[in-house]
């Protein structure tokens, strides 16, 4: 499972953008059925080997910037029309869904998606399946992060426990050996102890594996807490970027994403114009 | 008691090549969502194929299932790309229409091409009988029960097993998800058209070992519906099971009460079962979790 060779080994070629960030996305615009206008020029950059937060309200377009990441946007009647997405130097905004998984960029979709009719080893072997030669080897490790996962190897995934199905759909999605792990949401609905357990693994892949991870979450304080960078974005755009730890002593996002300020939880829609303008801009 | 066993024999070789021929069925169902009314069609192109290389170019039997084969492959994967793949997104209606506009079309080219007259092929599956248990049954069948046998188990150990039969039940399962797993849908599309229609030339071809071959192979077909209802629409062991019922039914009436009944007796099941139990003895029940 070493994040070894393959898809990096072309980091820091010629072609690669200014930052030269593993993944690079500038002015991104994305429309649905022609006329719902999503995305409107969301720029961002995750660097290799860290752990970024992507945050924000219902709503906001997280989970559409990850579509638009790993080209699953045309099964939704959605369109990409204005701006890039860059992989390793390379542009890959219209690639194929194949491709991009070949390059080792790997999606753990919100609301888990499993199978649920095959059974739980069934499903880690089709998330190996861009790399065939390497399952058994990859089985091993997935088993050792998710213990839970051998036990119930046989067992159909329809019947796991959701907080199993959400452990199946990270490791199925390790099954590919990414180079970078987009996670949408991995602790919706699930029990406090659990959301603590989750949270440690992907921090485990991160420091342990070098798996740089891009994490989409409604939790923002502990999102916040394991993130090395993250970004705040609302109606389709950035709003706020920031080292993660100065993002959360920052008085807005304790406001309005740690709900920690005095006026209690409102929406970051609420704030004054002028307001945002004077702090994040 | 030596009526009933070669009935059963009798029964078990049709129902098991009818379980061939809605395997097809089941898999391009279950993968994609079609409907696919040409089964009977794909059936009696190949049967056909095996004929022309046969009596036509002189083919040895081998030769000429591996020719059926690949006409079978380009066949399935050709309607999946050209006919149904630019229909994606119509009504289920729509896409209905278009395969039973297909089986008239290939019946309709075949009897252009062949004629209406029945034809005979040197039948390459040894004829005579046997004497099991002092009972004379008759070769042919047997044989036929085991290839098919043959063939289901390898189907059936494809989707078990390999890594691009647990993808086609992936994509069955969650398209979307599949797709982020880096399978791509399409070439699981094209997999399942290309089996579907060599499965159904197997099938063809063994009916056309026992009766000739006509457009009656493709009417032999029209029994997978009976099959698949009864089976379950997209479960593969269930079309098994319903395959050898519809099969065993159909030369009980024959045998016991004659009259022609065996011909409706299958459709009077089906619509029996469509009234009892709509999604078949073992169609996939949605899994929901609470
Ligand atoms: N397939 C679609 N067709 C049309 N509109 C869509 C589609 N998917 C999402 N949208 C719209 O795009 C906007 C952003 O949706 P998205 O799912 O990206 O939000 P999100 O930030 O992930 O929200 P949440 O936190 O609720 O998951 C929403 O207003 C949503 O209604
Ligand atoms: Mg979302």
């Amino acid at each position: 499972m070493s994040a070894g060779a393959g898809p990096q080994a072309s980091l820091g070629s010629p072609a690669a953008p200014a930052g030269g960030a593993l993944l690079e996305i500038n002015n991104l615009e994305v429309i649905y059925d022609e006329v719902i206008l999503v995305l409107r020029g969301l720029s961002l950059a995750v660097p290799e080997g860290q752990l970024v937060a992507l945050l924000g309200s219902n709503g906001a377009g997280k989970s559409t910037t990850l579509k638009a990441i790993t080209g699953l946007l045309r099964t939704e009647h959605g369109e990409v029309t204005e701006g890039t997405i860059h992989h390793a130097g390379d542009e890959i905004t219209q690639a194929d869904t194949s491709d991009i998984v070949r390059r080792g960029l790997s999606l753990v979709m919100e609301g888990r998606h499993v199978f649920e009719h095959l059974t739980v080893r069934e499903n880690l072997i089709c998330g190996g399946y861009t790399s065939p030669g390497t399952v058994e080897e990859r089985l091993a490790t997935v088993e050792e992060y998710f213990p839970r996962l051998s036990e119930r190897r046989a067992q159909q995934a329809g019947y796991l426990s959701g907080g199993e199905q959400q452990m199946l759909a990270i490791g199925r999605a390790l099954m590919a050996g990414p180079s970078l792990l987009m996670l949408d949401e991995p602790s919706l609905g699930l029990a406090p102890l659990l959301v603590a357990e989750i949270f440690q693994i992907i921090q485990r892949l991160n420091r342990d594996l070098g798996t740089t991870v891009l994490l989409i979450e409604q939790n923002a304080k502990r999102a916040l807490s394991i993130a090395d960078h993250a970004y705040i974005m609302e109606n389709g755009r950035i709003v706020l970027e920031g080292e993660a730890a100065e993002l959360a002593d920052n008085p807005d996002v304790k406001e309005f994403y740690l709900g920690m300020g005095e006026s209690g939880r409102r929406s970051y829609r609420d704030v004054k114009h002028y307001k945002r303008r004077k702090r994040w801009l | 008691m030596q009526t009933f066993i070669q009935l059963t024999v009798s029964g078990l070789a049709n129902g098991a090549i009818l379980a061939l021929a809605a395997v097809g069925f089941a898999i391009i169902f279950k993968a994609t969502g079609v409907i696919n009314f040409a089964q009977g069609a794909f059936m009696a192109v190949g049967a056909y194929m095996v004929y022309t290389a046969i009596a036509d170019f002189g083919w040895a039997w081998p030769l000429a299932i591996a020719f059926a084969a690949l006409i079978a492959i380009l066949l399935g994967m050709g309607t999946e790309r050209f006919i149904l793949r630019p229909m994606v997104g119509e009504s289920a209606i729509s896409v209905i229409m278009v395969t039973i506009g297909l089986a008239f079309f290939l019946e309709a080219s075949l009897q252009f091409q062949f004629g209406t007259r029945p034809l005979r092929m040197a039948p390459f599956i040894p004829e005579g009988t046997v004497l099991i248990l002092d009972v004379p049954l008759p070769l042919n069948r047997l044989i036929a029960i085991g290839l098919a046998a043959l063939v289901l188990g390898a189907v059936g150990a494809f989707f078990r097993y390999s890594r691009n039969g647990i993808a086609m039940r992936a994509v069955a399962d969650d398209q979307q998800a599949a797709l982020t797993m880096g399978i791509s849908v399409r070439r699981i599309f094209a997999m399942a058209w290309g089996i579907a229609a060599v499965t159904a030339m197997l099938a063809g071809v063994l009916v056309a070992n026992i009766q000739g071959v006509s457009g009656n192979v493709a009417l032999f077909g029209l029994l997978v519906f009976p099959v698949v209802i009864l089976g379950g629409l997209d479960s593969i062991g269930g079309t098994i099971v319903g395959g050898l019922i519809v099969g065993l039914l159909i030369q009980y009436t024959a045998g016991y009460l004659g009259g022609g009944l065996q011909q409706v007796v299958p459709y009077i099941l089906l619509v029996f079962i469509l009234m009892v139990r709509p999604y078949g003895l073992f169609g996939e029940v949605r899994i929901e979790r609470v």
